[in-house]
């Protein structure tokens, strides 16, 4: 599905990806895991477009994306921090991004209901709280039913219940074949979820393994312990 | 395009400032024509009010505007939206809202008071001085990812063409003045859009005799109809070239 090819990105001095190649399919769900700075969110990012890569290439369904902006449609991105024009109301953001996106299927609106954000459309969007913020960040992110789906620390700050909505959720759209790619630091969160892992050292890839395999090489059962288990290893 | 074109202006209209501005652009023109018994004269004192503020306003509001807009852009990045269009949408929404602003309250006035020539001619100066001060603020805010920065080189630039450049020149002249630089200061004007601004008015309203014997060089320059069409051509340039620019270095930003 994502092809990542000797991909490089130079921030000035320094060097933030380093030749990375990865290959992503769909029906999987994998974990990004690696130190903070590792260039996580910088990969996330390249893959997206906002960042613009200084070396490689990233193909998306066998298509380069660096002139294509098409391929955007099938990604459901949900950021870290979540950045929002701040005098609009959740409504207005909602509304807006459906007539630009503008399309004729149904909409998933699972998260929508159940976050009950219909309850909360007027706030304004910089009244909100770092969660609520995520909650619309989340539901924004499966409204239009993408092939693709991009989390960048989904539960950082969402509450347990609401995390637990969305992690059914996860499980439910990674059952319909979809591709979702997780980053987090809470290891023990993500054992019921995924099933590869990707981990990151200073814009490397250390290692991309599938869970059965890496639990069954160590001998751990947690994916937590298995990645301690590897790391000391070193 | 059209769709988040519909947002910006929305968004801009609904900042109450710009309606402010109109105001304040309406009271001048209307205080201008009215303590004026000689509608020509009100129309040069108005022609002095427009080149200090519609550039300042004008540079000023869009640079804070780009800047506060980097949310609106991010949220847009993540859509199926090329990066041209994005840019392409802030322009033609802070042109459009200023624009009118400008019609609003300069036009009606001008429309009114001056002959129908002189006030059209003064409206289209007027918005082309409002789009190239855009156009500015556009390139001082992609310099930048500061806003405090970006908000700095806008002032400067405001400070150049409005205050220093006339200074410059000035002092050219007076260390220059005994050579024949009549035909340099020609070129040297273009340098400044507010100074094109004014030479193109200054002849239109026939009062270029002031000049003294520039004038009568600029006369014969801007005066003839290649002139006139040559001054309009390099204001052009001075609103294409700025946003080229900065359009090609967002093409290529990070977010």
């Amino acid at each position: 599905m994502i092809e990542v090819k000797s991909l490089s990105k130079r921030f000035g001095k320094f060097l933030v990806l380093n030749e990375l190649n990865l290959h992503l399919r769909s029906g999987e769900c994998i974990a990004l895991i690696g130190p903070n700075g590792c260039g996580k969110t910088t990969l996330i990012k390249s893959i997206l477009g906002m960042v613009v890569p200084t070396g490689g290439d990233i193909l998306f369904q066998k298509k380069s994306i660096l002139k294509d902006i098409e391929y955007r449609k099938k990604i459901g991105y949900m950021p870290q921090i979540g950045r929002y024009p701040e005098n609009m109301t959740i409504g207005q953001i909602f509304d807006m991004v459906k007539s630009i996106r503008n399309v004729d299927y149904q909409l998933d609106e699972d998260l929508y209901l159940q976050f009950e954000i219909e309850k909360i459309l007027h706030k304004p969007m910089n009244t909100l709280s770092g969660g609520t913020t995520q909650k619309v960040s989340a539901a924004l992110a499966f409204l239009f039913n993408p092939e693709v789906l991009i989390l960048d620390e989904p539960t950082a700050g969402l509450d347990p219940l609401s995390s637990e909505i969305l992690k059914d959720k996860v499980l439910k759209e990674k059952a319909k074949g979809k591709l979702i790619l997780i980053t987090s630091h809470l290891l023990s969160e993500l054992d019921d979820m995924v099933s590869e892992i990707i981990f990151m050292q200073e814009g490397e890839i250390l290692f991309h393994q599938e869970v059965g395999v890496l639990t069954k090489e160590t001998g751990m059962d947690r994916i937590s312990k298995a990645i301690v288990h590897i790391l000391k290893k070193r | 395009m059209r769709r988040i074109l519909k947002y910006v202006i929305i968004d801009i209209v609904k900042n109450k400032i710009v309606v402010f501005y109109t105001i304040l652009i309406a009271l001048f023109a209307w205080s201008a024509f009215g303590l004026e018994d000689n509608a020509s004269k009100g129309l040069l004192t108005l022609l002095n009010i427009i080149l200090f503020v519609v550039p300042l306003f004008s540079v000023l509001f869009s640079t804070i505007y780009i800047y506060n807009s980097s949310e609106f852009v991010e949220l847009l990045l993540s859509q199926p939206i090329k990066r041209n269009k994005i840019w392409n949408s802030l322009f033609a929404g802070l042109s459009v809202s200023l624009s009118v602003s400008f019609l609003i309250g300069a036009g009606i006035p001008l429309l009114i008071y001056a002959e129908p020539r002189k006030a059209l001619m003064m409206i289209v100066v007027g918005i082309f001085i409002t789009l190239i001060f855009i156009s500015l603020a556009f390139f001082s805010s992609i310099l930048s990812r500061d806003k405090a920065r970006g908000i700095g080189y806008s002032i400067l630039m405001w400070l150049y063409f409005a205050l220093l450049f006339d200074g410059l020149v000035l002092f050219l002249m007076f260390q220059l003045s005994d050579y024949p630089i009549e035909k340099m200061m020609v070129m040297i004007s273009a340098l400044s859009p507010i100074d094109l601004s004014r030479i193109l008015m200054l002849l239109e309203l026939d009062v270029s005799a002031m000049l003294g014997y520039t004038g009568a060089i600029f006369k014969q320059f801007f005066g003839t109809s290649l002139g006139l069409v040559l001054t309009f051509f390099l204001l052009l340039l001075w609103i294409v070239v700025p946003y080229v620019i900065s359009l090609r270095k967002f093409r290529i930003k990070d977010l």
